[in-house]
């Protein structure tokens, strides 16, 4: 079964948009080590200049790279604290699944002693 | 012994947890087809959760809210994409109005729930989560999770402790 994500609503987080699109998760891998501009970057992609650089400007937009000037250069580097935003919001949803499967656990460990209890009972007769 | 294995992907923004339970597919089943087993472990105990509506069936519609300590009851929905019992759940959804009705302002996440047995009597559990903004993982995080959270918390500790024991 295909599931399709609902288009967002107009104020969609751009942290995602940003995100969402191959080319542009990409262009934010090679941008950690911030040694590339935006022609350099653009040389990876089968893709004209301006549309690399139209990702490059969603990409800055959403705060995820932002350009810096190291001598006559400047070059794309990514944001990792963006990113970390996104890491952390994912560790306080695994906190809630293993809270919720701690609960789950007791609850199966509740249902065990009531079925010891009928058997018991059972076989008291 | 209960979490077997998390995996996250920041880039997708997807979250996905496994965990092991010793007891039969039919009873972990039952953890999410039974409403009344299900509102048992959904909220944190300072947040329990009421299901007032429970249609799992494809097409259906699951209908909750979580009740606070201060008597607020933030409400949440789930469409129901696709079911195959007693193994495959697919759920769509969000947060709802005090209705029950889906709130079109928020944004809608995804759940997939599949169960399958590993051993006679041991049952692995896998959910994912696809989340599509931060933002909707803010909201989704903030029901009934104020007092949840540290509760959380030190339910992990107490997971961490056992896993520490029995190694």
């Amino acid at each position: 079964m295909v599931v399709s994500m609902q288009i967002a609503p107009a104020d969609f987080d751009p942290l995602f948009a940003a995100l969402a699109d191959h080319t542009r998760r990409d262009i934010v891998r090679r941008a950690i080590s911030a040694e590339e501009g935006v022609l350099e970057l653009a040389n990876h992609y089968p893709m004209s200049f301006a549309a690399v650089q139209k990702h490059v400007a969603v990409l800055e937009r959403a705060g995820l790279i932002t350009k810096q000037r190291i001598g006559r250069r400047r070059v794309v580097r990514t944001n990792l604290e963006a990113l970390l935003v996104a890491r952390r919001l994912l560790d306080q949803y695994e906190e809630l699944w293993r809270a919720r499967i701690d609960r789950m656990n007791e609850l199966i460990a509740e249902s065990d002693g009531a079925i010891d209890t009928v058997e018991t009972k059972g076989s008291k007769r | 012994m209960t979490v077997t294995a998390v995996r996250k992907d920041p880039h997708r923004l997807t979250l996905t947890v496994e965990a092991e339970f010793d007891a039969s597919v039919e009873r972990i089943w039952q953890l999410w087809a039974d409403p009344r087993k299900l509102e048992r472990w959904w909220g944190p105990p300072t947040y329990p959760a009421t299901f007032t509506k429970h249609d799992l069936a494809p097409g259906g519609r699951i209908e909750y809210h979580m009740t606070g300590a201060a008597g607020d009851q933030p409400h949440g929905y789930w469409d129901v994409l696709d079911v195959e019992p007693p193994r495959r759940i697919l759920l769509r959804g969000g947060i709802a109005n005090a209705d029950g009705t889906p709130n079109k302002e928020t944004p809608i996440s995804t759940i997939r729930v599949s169960i399958e047995e590993v051993a006679q009597g041991r049952t692995r559990m896998s959910i994912e989560n696809v989340f599509p903004s931060t933002e909707a993982m803010e909201q989704v995080l903030a029901m009934g999770t104020e007092e949840g959270q540290s509760q959380a918390v030190s339910q992990i500790d107490a997971i961490l402790a056992e896993e520490i024991i029995q190694r």
